[in-house]
């Protein structure tokens, strides 16, 4: 197992990387309205398989890191992600042991919980409203959490990383 | 929990003053790799287009280029004496007149930061000397303002995020007023005009200079809709911006804060400049 801790980390970095590729990536204007947010499906996902190496303050960092990468204000996101990671990892249990729809559901409140937090702090540096806007990124994000799973899934079985 | 209450921290430590900064330029270059990448395909392309170009296609381009510059050096011709003229008769008036303005060409990155948020990211960072609050421009007009820059890349937010404004003036009668964002890239809105302002479709809206960030006298927009509301102490106004927001790849940034020239000795300078300087 003390093998697999360096090349664990090497794929996290490199997942959290494409995440954050698709994040920021310029998508054509009606599917940047509901593009989810990768960064924290891809949290999700490690921190529900290898829960006891991705946890908070991993979240906490690559957290920090989307608030410069997205122009936020420092701990926007660094306080959103840990959060949403807290919940995911100290339920990872039941998640993993879930039927998909049942998983789908918590997905779906750890990234409205998430995306609150994001709306809420915004408020700090310019008025924001309360549009559509905001759910889709949530919905869409829910849509794609079973490809995300598999492809993720695709990437961890193989090299037996748990 | 204790990441909460460093984030928490940071937030408004951020929120409040600038001492992050530092932070943030160093984890921007842990960043600036992503950003390089994603736009990378968008580069590629461009190049492969232009190193495709036919013979015709080129020749066709220079001399469209010969003839905008015969054009435009030659309404030149005149600018340089109507300048001269000017600083004259501000002397008159014992007013101050501003030095011309320096810019540097950065390019934008193709990032999507945000979406209803309408910032940029451009390549140029305060490695060249960019800094926040600087006025950018395209060949158009006023584009928007530097909001941040990291070494390598820097944030400009647009004249059309619903978060910014831009003071300007009529150019027709100098009709002073705020161009306020509209959250559409095709769009400003002047909300603080009466029912009575002198003002028409196709008057063009230029910088007033006022506030002291954007130099006076850049084309910002052209009046498209002038609604009075009879009900309302305000009329509803439209706009559209000169630049091309949604077209530009190349951005100029530009230096104003220059001081301004002292006409003769015996005058202060400062004492006349009617622009409010933070």
């Amino acid at each position: 197992m003390s093998l697999n801790k360096p090349q664990g980390l090497g794929i996290f970095i490199f997942t959290i990387f494409v995440a954050m590729a698709l994040k920021i990536a310029p998508f054509p204007a009606f599917f940047s309205e509901l593009n989810p947010d990768w960064v924290l499906l891809t949290l999700i996902y490690w921190s529900i398989t290898t829960p006891e190496r991705t946890g908070i303050i991993s979240a906490w960092t690559v957290g920090l890191l989307t608030d410069v990468l997205t122009g936020r204000l420092l701990g926007q996101y660094a306080l959103a992600y840990p959060l949403a990671i807290y919940f995911c990892a100290k339920n990872h249990h039941r998640l993993r042991r879930f039927p998909l729809f049942q998983q789908g559901l918590l997905i779906f409140f750890v990234q409205f919980l998430s995306q609150l937090l994001i709306f809420w702090t915004e408020n700090f540096h310019s008025a924001t409203r309360f549009t559509s806007a905001f759910w889709w990124p949530v919905i869409s994000g829910t849509l794609f959490w079973p490809i995300v799973y598999s492809i993720l899934s695709l990437v961890r079985v193989p090299r037996k990383l748990r | 929990m204790f990441v909460v209450v460093v984030s928490v921290a940071l937030l408004i430590t951020e929120h409040r003053s600038n001492h992050l900064s530092g932070l943030r330029s160093a984890l921007s270059l842990i960043t600036y790799p992503v950003q390089f990448i994603v736009s990378l395909p968008k580069t590629v392309t461009n190049q492969a287009i232009s190193s495709v170009n036919s013979n015709s296609t080129l020749r066709e381009e220079y001399n469209k280029l010969k003839q905008d510059h015969l054009i435009t050096k030659a309404k030149l011709l005149k600018f340089e004496a109507l300048e001269k003229e000017n600083i004259r008769l501000r002397a008159l008036l014992a007013n101050s007149f501003k030095l011309g303005e320096q810019v540097l060409v950065a390019e934008l990155l193709s990032v999507n930061l945000a979406p209803y948020e309408h910032t940029v990211l451009v390549n140029k960072g305060s490695r060249f000397g960019v800094h926040a609050q600087q006025p950018v421009m395209d060949a158009d007009g006023i584009v928007g303002q530097v909001i941040r820059s990291t070494p390598l890349t820097s944030e400009i937010i647009l004249i059309t995020d619903p978060s910014h404004a831009i003071p300007v003036q009529v150019n027709r009668n100098g009709l002073r007023t705020i161009a306020v964002g509209s959250g559409q890239l095709n769009q400003l809105n002047l909300p603080f005009l009466p029912n009575n302002a002198d003002i028409i479709p196709g008057d063009l809206l230029i910088t007033s200079g006022l506030g002291g960030r954007f130099p006076y006298g850049y084309p910002v927009a052209v009046v498209d809709n002038f609604n009075p509301q009879s009900d309302k102490p305000f009329a509803s106004v439209s706009a559209t911006p000169k630049a091309q927001l949604d077209k530009t790849r190349e951005l100029l940034i530009v230096w104003s804060d220059s001081k301004p020239v002292p006409l003769t000795e015996n005058q202060n300078p400062e004492q006349h400049n009617t622009d409010v300087t933070e």
